[in-house]
């Protein structure tokens, strides 16, 4: 199968406040195809959210697109008008953030903002725009869609609100989802209720799925494949199953030991830390960025930039001395 | 006797009692709403919360957002003073003290919140940070400061330097250390930590996790540990409180909840938490349920969590349960279906995902 969404060698850098730039995303690849959940995985500031936003054309001011393509069924996006931009946004891409009422406006009804989508993406009368948005809505599992279609966002709680922004990405069926941390301000009742939605919508709707997100219980439920990122770069890259039992980078390795599992990890016992702090790229990597944390970095590390590369059927990783320590 | 706030030792306060802490009926409600033609409401955040925390114990009070876990919190440390019931702290009734009576006793409560960004003075260096509850308490050492925030600073894994910086050239899990730094200069009784780690990334939870367990058994503080992570909760602490709409639903020790959990929703809630291990995670069959939690201004008549309980009968609409211990084990459930022994009700559970990953190795 073709892929969908197929992102290459992308590099972003953003100008901050005083003067100079941060790379916050150093020529990352990947790809997604129809029916498939791609988890893009990282620690705060390794660059997952400024690569979605380069994806939507929603960078901030100040960060730029320096090199590589986003190619949309072949279209890249990069040479695309802005108001092409916007036809694509909600068309053919939707996207979910972490804050839903951050994502609505509050002095419109629910069943307005679901219909505005439908209307100027599609071209439907008012009429045929509401009802889409009630079949939306009880697609996405929100109860008793005709009393709270005339709602407003106030009158909905979080895990609601996340799901009229969820029916608002998927109204006109686009055939990626993107979703950025979507649970992450979610109770974990509703986290499960809302990726239990997302994953059966993708499976519906054959969409492909790209969830960002630093929750490693999210991504082991609903991933197929995982992407690891540190300091702006892809460090791994394997289905999900290989991602848990046999991650490879020394980073990788280092997040899975760090997490706590229920019921096996003993209490109060001392957990594994990955030793000193995420480092700030102000240009393209030279090296590997995770040497000066990495037990097993050696000159080449500091010398010489890993490149990702197969280490066997769908898993890939940028590092010299993958796998298990000797 | 000179205080040294380093030094290994017994919490500074001598002979303590054996409850650090004890909660007994505790109320909390607010007025809400209101104004020229709204009816004011009243929110019952904390409904009748009862609860002892020993001395270098450690209590978990786990819910969702709503819950109540957090108002607790602002009551033991008397952020805001209770409606009505009694908090002791150290065998003194602090229920309605005032400021000032309370003040000597402020040296042996702190407490470190969940975003380290908000709780610290954007305007004051990590060195006044630190130093505050000292200089408040008179322990500062005369001329000596740098050295002592610098031990402080050594102790929680900075460097002694930091402390002419500001809070904003620090990362979320450097400022989180100077909160704990702060919170234990004094050497406390009690550390309340509300969501101390929530807004951390895993390997930063990770280190800072460790560091509380270091302190404490260097310290011997109890700790007060609330959050929505049953992860946390079951690795830090000996006991767990389930709250849920301003009540506590269950508690017990931390093998009684985390292995025979007997309240429909303290199974809910572990159900629900995915499990970091995605051959568990898929082939595991997960209790389901339904809507949000209502609001704390009008609760559900009865059981509190009939209106969301896959297994509720008539009568959890109509008679509230009472927090029982059907076996005298220390393990209280306010459920209906205990069993007499405190056989837990069986709640159904859904298909596992059994997810087809197997097409793509």
């Amino acid at each position: 199968m073709s892929p969908v969404l197929d992102v290459r060698d992308v590099s972003v850098r953003i100008r901050v406040p005083s003067g100079h730039h941060v790379q916050a995303v150093d020529r990352v690849s990947f790809s997604v195809e129809p029916g498939e959940t791609l988890a893009i995985v990282g620690e705060s500031g390794c660059g997952k959210t400024m690569l979605a936003m380069a994806v939507l054309g929603l960078l901030p001011s100040g960060g730029e697109i320096t090199n590589g393509e986003v190619l949309l069924d072949g279209e890249d996006l990069r040479t695309a008008t802005p108001s092409r931009l916007r036809d694509i946004r909600g068309r053919t891409i939707g996207a979910v953030f972490q804050e839903p009422m951050a994502a609505l406006d509050p002095v419109l009804t629910i069943g307005r903002q679901i219909a505005e989508v439908i209307q100027r993406h599609e071209g439907l009368s008012k009429d045929a725009a509401r009802g889409r948005a009630l079949e939306l809505m009880s697609l996405v599992g929100i109860p008793d869609p005709a009393s709270r279609i005339d709602q407003y966002p106030h009158q909905f709680s979080g895990g609601m609100a996340q799901r009229v922004v969820i029916a608002m990405a998927i109204a006109c069926r686009p055939r990626v989802l993107l979703a950025d941390e979507p649970t992450t301000a979610l109770d974990v009742t509703i986290q499960a209720a809302v990726l239990r939605v997302i994953d059966s919508l993708k499976h519906q709707l054959d969409m492909a799925v790209v969830l960002i997100t630093h929750d490693l219980g999210v991504v082991a439920d609903v991933a197929d494949r995982v992407m690891v990122m540190y300091a702006g770069r892809v460090v791994e890259e394997a289905d999900v199953l290989d991602t848990f039992a046999a991650p490879q980078h020394q980073y990788t390795r280092g997040l899975m030991g760090a997490i706590r599992h229920p019921t096996r990890t003993p209490p109060r016992s001392r957990l594994t830390e990955i030793p000193g702090m995420v480092p700030t790229l102000l240009a393209p990597a030279q090296a590997c960025a995770f040497a000066p944390r990495c037990p097993l970095a050696d000159d080449r590390c500091r010398a010489e930039l890993p490149l990702l590369g197969p280490i066997r059927d769908h898993h890939a990783v940028a590092c010299f001395h993958p796998g298990v320590p000797a | 006797m000179t205080h040294d706030p380093i030094d290994i030792g017994a919490p500074s306060t001598t002979a303590v009692p054996e409850a650090v802490l004890e909660i007994v009926d505790l109320e909390m409600h607010y007025s809400v709403g209101g104004g020229v033609l709204g009816k004011r409401s009243v929110v019952r955040a904390v409904d009748g919360v009862s609860l002892t925390l020993r001395r270098g114990e450690t209590g978990a009070l786990v819910g969702e957002s709503g819950s109540g876990k957090s108002t607790v919190g602002k009551c033991i440390i008397r952020l805001v003073e209770p409606t009505s019931g009694r908090v002791s702290f150290l065998g003194r009734d602090t229920t309605h003290l005032s400021r000032h009576a309370l003040r000597p006793l402020r040296r042996d409560m702190h407490v470190v919140f969940q975003d380290p960004y908000l709780s610290l003075n954007p305007r004051m260096t990590i060195g006044q940070i630190v130093a505050g509850p000292l200089v408040h308490n008179g322990l500062l050492r005369r001329g000596d400061r740098r050295a002592q925030v610098g031990e402080l600073l050594d102790r929680v894994g900075l460097r002694p330097e930091l402390q002419d910086r500001y809070p904003h050239s620090l990362s979320g899990g450097q400022r989180q250390r100077v909160a704990i730094a702060r919170a234990l200069s004094c050497r406390p009784a009690l550390l309340v930590a509300d969501e101390p780690i929530s807004a951390l990334d895993a390997s930063v939870q990770a280190s800072t996790l460790n560091l509380l367990l270091e302190l404490q058994a260097e310290m011997g503080f109890a700790c007060l540990f609330i959050t929505h992570d049953l992860s946390a909760a079951e690795f830090m602490a000996d006991w767990i409180a389930v709250m849920y709409l301003g009540r506590i639903v269950e508690i017990g020790s931390r093998e009684q909840i985390f292995g025979q959990p007997r309240h429909p929703y303290t199974q809910a809630l572990l159900s629900a938490v995915p499990y970091p291990d995605p051959v568990i995670q898929r082939t595991r069959r997960a209790i389901v349920i339904v809507g949000d939690p209502p609001s704390p201004i009008d609760p559900p008549s009865g059981c509190r969590f009939h209106t969301r309980c896959p297994i509720a009968i008539d009568r959890c609409s109509e008679v509230e349960p009472e927090l029982v211990d059907p076996a005298d084990a220390g393990h209280l459930a306010r459920c209906h279906l205990v069993g007499p022994q405190g056989e837990p009700p069986v709640v159904p559970v859904g298909q596992p995902r059994q997810h087809a990953w197997g097409d793509r190795t």
